[in-house]
């Protein structure tokens, strides 16, 4: 009855053959390809570079200026902008500034580079059922896998710094855009769509005139959870040598500085809250047609 | 504006619809006579339409006429091939839709045929005048001429400063507005209406069939009018075909259909109708007389028994005389028969009421 108490595992030694072959398979894959791969992200690398340098080296004035002139155009809201500039000084004043812009140029990268990739793969999920339920379990996959686990094969192909943390943050905040660009796009009324096609819209018209402006604000809220999944990100990107408010933090727990960690915690919470009530605002704003309903 | 192309008619021919994942399988069994229900229960494929044979007017409004799930939004739908049929032909001119490709359905589409929707299937996002020039943006037209050609018709349908509002502003009166104007500006020979007054209370559903009515003289479009109210169907229909599952009960003038109901459906329907705004003098004239015996005010033919009746009275006459557009003496009218041909018969075996 032995068998009942011991699982009848696979025996050691073809375990370690199979993981070793594994390993020296991707081994050899780096030795092979690494370069290329890592060529072929120059253009991501360079892209970062101009953003964080845009960052540090605008006056913060300009800066905080800037940020509170999107947060009034995306929102409308003067709360929101008032809020904005607060944190922004805040942040600034116990000496955060530098930090806060690398990871706010950060976000910015990861969320373009999400909304470029995601948007085109949400639209392909919702015109196809076979595609969606292929690529479904693998957005369960990224969101689920302990993000440490897809960083050893990046960091193995495309070593330490700011392209390997710019695509673990990708894949982690990814998935909301993709699925909620699909969803967005499903749950567009059948009638409107039957309209636009009985006047005879091309499938480029109906995506564009129908489908989009009206999946939109769903999308928005992709946006905004794919924004707040990049900033969660941040800690364990600093891990694989991502500059920003990660890293203090990261020191924070290795040293036991309360304060540092709190200070850097406070500040990835501000622009957070910064990100989310300026994207949410402006999702609600592309419903506006929605709000005045006849009596 | 662009020349107005002359209205084709539209003959559908044999078409069979059946929905499920393998129609093409049952379509011979159903040709052979198999019925709806024992296609549902032994095969789980609905039978929707089944052999429909309409030849609508070119130029003139055909009603068709059904309760829920007899297959009228189904039937229409396959004149702009929103649906795909399983059999037959739809013929305009003579074009089978059925065979177009992709291409010359999408042209067919954008040139040929508009449609208004019972839920008005107006785009929220876009303003009144945003979706009345739909069809034409779609078209590639210019923005310059999109508007000036859907302005008319905004003023047209009595839209008149409401060109910026959304949807979501405006009464369902008012969205059906938007919902004609959009039809309208397409500016195609054929227009497909899918219950498009249901969803309207009944005045403003009187208010629209008379403005379609009223464009109607102007334009003469092929119009195909789907409804679930004979009324409304007597008062549009240049002709009536009435659905029940799937299949054509009875087609013809709303005259004849109210005269001579072909079943007990239909004569169920035809009892309540007020007969008097249907049946026509020149049905219940009296052709025996000498003919140059004009007694009583003149009645012109295609006068419903309705206003007949009226002129009679006004005229405090108990006879007149029909006559034809040339003022040429056809029959004589008596009171009596008007009004006894007014009166709802007890059954249809018996249509025109017995002295």
């Amino acid at each position: 009855m032995e068998w009942l108490y011991e699982f009848p595992n696979m025996d050691i030694d073809s375990l370690r053959a199979l993981k070793k072959g594994i390993d020296s398979g991707f081994r050899g894959f780096t030795r092979e390809y690494g370069v290329y791969i890592e060529n072929a992200f120059e253009p991501l690398k360079q892209f970062l570079i101009y953003s964080e340098k845009f960052m540090l080296e605008t006056p913060w004035p300009l800066i905080i200026l800037l940020i509170a002139g999107i947060a009034w155009f995306a929102s409308r809201n003067r709360r929101i902008v008032i809020g904005t500039i607060v944190t922004l000084l805040l942040i600034g004043y116990f000496d955060m500034w530098e930090d806060t812009m690398r990871t706010i140029s950060m976000i910015f990268v990861c969320t373009v580079l999400s909304i470029v990739i995601g948007i085109p793969i949400g639209i392909a999920m919702s015109r196809s059922d076979r595609l969606q339920s292929v690529v479904n379990p693998i957005l369960d996959v990224m969101q689920t896998m302990p993000s440490f686990v897809y960083l050893i094969p990046v960091v193995m192909l495309l070593g330490i710094g700011k392209v390997p943390g710019l695509i673990a943050v990708v894949i982690y905040a990814i998935p909301p855009i993709i699925r909620l660009t699909n969803l967005g796009i499903r749950l567009v009324d059948k009638d409107v769509l039957e309209a636009a096609d009985a006047f005879g819209s091309s499938s480029w018209q109906r995506l564009k005139n129908v489908q989009m402006p009206l999946a939109l604000p769903t999308m928005m809220a992709g946006i905004n959870q794919t924004i707040m999944m990049a900033l969660a990100m941040v800690v364990v990107a600093s891990m694989i040598g991502v500059r920003g408010l990660g890293q203090p933090v990261l020191q924070a727990i290795n040293n036991q500085y309360f304060s540092l960690g709190l200070f850097n915690g406070l500040a990835i919470v501000g622009i957070a809250i910064i990100f989310d009530r300026t994207s949410q605002a402006y999702g609600k704003r592309l419903q506006k047609y929605q709000e005045v309903v006849h009596g | 504006m662009v020349d107005e192309k002359a209205s084709p008619g539209i003959s559908v021919r044999n078409l069979y619809k059946i929905f499920g994942n393998n129609p093409d399988q049952y379509i011979d069994l159903v040709k052979q006579g198999m019925t709806k229900t024992e296609l549902n229960d032994k095969h789980g494929h609905v039978l929707g339409l089944k052999d429909i044979n309409i030849d609508m007017p070119a130029g003139g409004i055909q009603v068709v006429m059904g309760l829920s799930g007899s297959g009228k939004s189904t039937l229409i739908r396959h004149i702009n091939r929103l649906i795909d049929p399983t059999a037959g032909e739809v013929l305009v001119g003579d074009v089978d839709v059925c065979q177009m490709n992709p291409a010359q359905l999408q042209e067919f589409r954008r040139h040929e045929t508009a449609m208004v929707f019972q839920k008005f299937a107006l785009l929220p996002h876009r303003t009144v005048m945003d979706n009345t020039v739909y069809g034409l943006e779609v078209q590639g037209i210019s923005r310059s001429e999109q508007v000036e050609r859907a302005q008319r018709w905004i003023d047209r349908v009595g839209l008149t400063g409401f060109e910026s509002n959304y949807p979501n502003q405006l009464s369902g009166g008012m969205q059906q507005r938007v919902g004609l104007a959009r039809a309208l500006t397409n500016d195609a020979p054929i227009l497909l209406m899918d219950e498009a007054f249901s969803a309207l209370d009944p005045l403003i559903r009187m208010d629209m069939q008379t403005v379609l009515l009223d464009l109607q003289k102007e334009i003469k479009k092929t119009v195909v009018f789907i409804t679930h109210d004979l009324d409304e169907a007597l008062r549009l229909g240049d002709k009536i075909a009435i659905l029940r599952d799937g299949e054509v009960v009875q087609q013809g003038t709303g005259q004849h259909i109210v005269l001579n109901p072909a079943d007990e459906y239909i004569s169920s329907f035809v009892r309540e109708v007020n007969r008097g705004r249907v049946v026509l003098v020149q049905t219940i004239m009296d052709t025996s007389v000498g003919l140059e015996n004009r007694e009583g005010p003149a009645i012109k033919i295609g006068t419903t028994l309705e206003k007949a009746a009226k002129i009679m009275t006004d005229g405090n006459s108990s006879m007149a005389h029909v006559v034809d557009a040339q003022g040429k003496m056809l029959g004589s009218l008596d009171i009596q028969a008007v009004i006894s041909s007014m009166v709802t018969p007890i059954s249809h075996d018996d249509p025109v009421a017995a002295e």
